[in-house]
């Protein structure tokens, strides 16, 4: 099993190492895009903002090579908001993968979102075994709003999508390297995916 | 929907878990890895690293030891103690830590926090304040690690933390703190209520019930606490138990 982490400028790519490590998996770290491309799972992690990071990618070629993989892609908290049409977060363009548009949560509410709420109404094989209202991890000012590629629902004020699915693309919002054991187990599940 | 956080905080020093802490079931209760994990096992919701090294030198130890607990621990935690500078926070952050503290050095130089919330975002920026009420019945900012006091009004320098860009306040009450007669539930209201961002109170956690009583009257969005837990005077599972009885929604 070869699996890659996409290497851009976004914090937390090191949790995300150290968490599959945790699970027994090694991972390359990279923006080769011969070792993307070869891969067998890609990861595409981050924390950061999105339009320093789209134009980071888009110089690089990177958004190119991201849309068009083939084996299954998960994308992490900004990784996920990337892989949608596009952001309010400085009016950016994303990847266009998933056909939904990243939001700001509104000013009545604690921005950002921090801490663990729960997932509802999950599909697809990242969520095998996971019960139902499972409690993950979230750091974020920005959400996707809920589309037919939906995968689980989570509320902050509204409901939002806390995870995304479409063919081999994954996203979630939530960030499982630091959401304990659940969090373990949709890592697993990704790994598992054929 | 979003749970109340509950967090143990272990003060650090020299690379080692300070304060008598006993554990029988840890290896080694003296090492914070060891011990951080303990805690996530039992459910913490997030883990508090406080460096409380006094000399320069050792800080290498600091950002080792941030690693070593990376690699181990599954769930966010933050460091703080005597992080001045942007470079300080980007090793640690690099290190794995999901969060970082500042306290005195920002109320020196509040560009820091400015500096810091561009460089990384806001969500990972969370300012400390070590607040005391005074016979005035004012709530004032107290500097390195309560030692010295200022003029300043605890909720004018969180508002003004938070419009720099500060992410989250970890609120601790002088008074209350080490005295387990619970949580100062009138200053974590008015912050809790007031800001935009979410409160971490601490200070004063004894029993169960000073839980419950900082969820509800003080609107805290989470409760930091450290002898008593590492006492094991309350168990983390108890604690979220009780939380749950009282209709308070935690992670279980």
């Amino acid at each position: 099993m070869k699996l890659a982490i996409v290497k851009y400028n976004a914090g937390n790519i090191q949790s995300v190492l150290y968490a599959l490590e945790r699970i027994g998996m090694e991972a390359a770290v990279t923006d080769d895009h011969r070792v993307l491309s070869e891969a067998d799972k890609v990861i595409f992690p981050g924390v950061g903002e999105a339009s320093t990071a789209m134009q980071y990618l888009a110089e690089r070629g990177l958004d190119t090579l991201l849309k068009n993989l083939t084996q299954p892609v998960l994308g992490i908290c900004l990784g996920m908001q990337l892989m949608c049409n596009h952001s309010e977060e400085n009016d950016t363009d994303c990847l266009g993968i998933f056909d939904t548009r990243v939001k700001r949560f509104t000013v009545d509410l604690k921005i950002p979102q921090i801490g663990w709420n729960s997932i509802e109404q999950t599909r697809g094989p990242l969520f095998e075994g996971i019960p139902a209202g499972a409690y993950t991890y979230f750091v974020h000012s920005y959400y996707a709003e809920l589309c037919s590629e939906t995968a689980a629902v989570t509320h902050y004020g509204a409901p939002f999508s806390s995870a995304l699915q479409k063919n081999n693309f994954y996203g979630v919002q939530f960030h499982p390297e630091k959401s304990a054991a659940i969090g373990e187990q949709i890592l697993r599940n990704f790994i598992r995916i054929k | 929907m979003l749970t109340k956080r509950i967090i143990p905080c272990l003060d650090i020093k020299d690379g080692r878990t300070v304060k008598g802490i006993n554990f029988e079931n840890i290896r080694d209760a003296g090492d914070p890895v060891e011990l951080g994990a303990f805690y996530a096992e039992q459910g913490a919701d997030e883990l508090v690293f406080l460096d409380i090294t006094a000399t320069v030198e050792k800080r290498k130890t600091l950002s080792e030891l941030v690693n070593k607990i990376s690699h181990r621990i599954n769930i966010p935690f933050t460091v703080g103690g005597g992080i001045s500078s942007i470079e300080d926070v980007s090793v640690l952050l690099q290190n794995g830590a999901d969060k970082i503290s500042v306290n005195t050095a920002a109320f020196k130089n509040p560009a820091l926090i400015a500096g810091l919330a561009r460089e990384f975002g806001s969500q990972c920026v969370v300012l400390a304040i070590d607040t005391k009420q005074e016979a005035d019945g004012e709530w004032y900012v107290y500097l390195n690690g309560g030692r010295t006091k200022t003029d300043m009004r605890c909720e004018d320098w969180a508002r003004q933390a938070v419009d720099l860009g500060a992410g989250e306040i970890l609120l601790t009450s002088m008074n209350h703190d080490g005295t387990k007669q619970g949580f100062a539930l009138d200053i974590t209201e008015k912050l809790a209520t007031g800001l935009p961002v979410p409160v971490i109170a601490s200070g004063g956690g004894g029993t169960m019930p000073h839980f419950v009583e900082v969820f509800t009257k003080g609107k805290a969005d989470a409760a930091l606490a450290a002898s008593i837990f590492h006492f094991k005077e309350i168990a983390i599972p108890d604690l979220k138990q009780f939380l749950r009885d009282a209709g308070i929604e935690v992670r279980h």
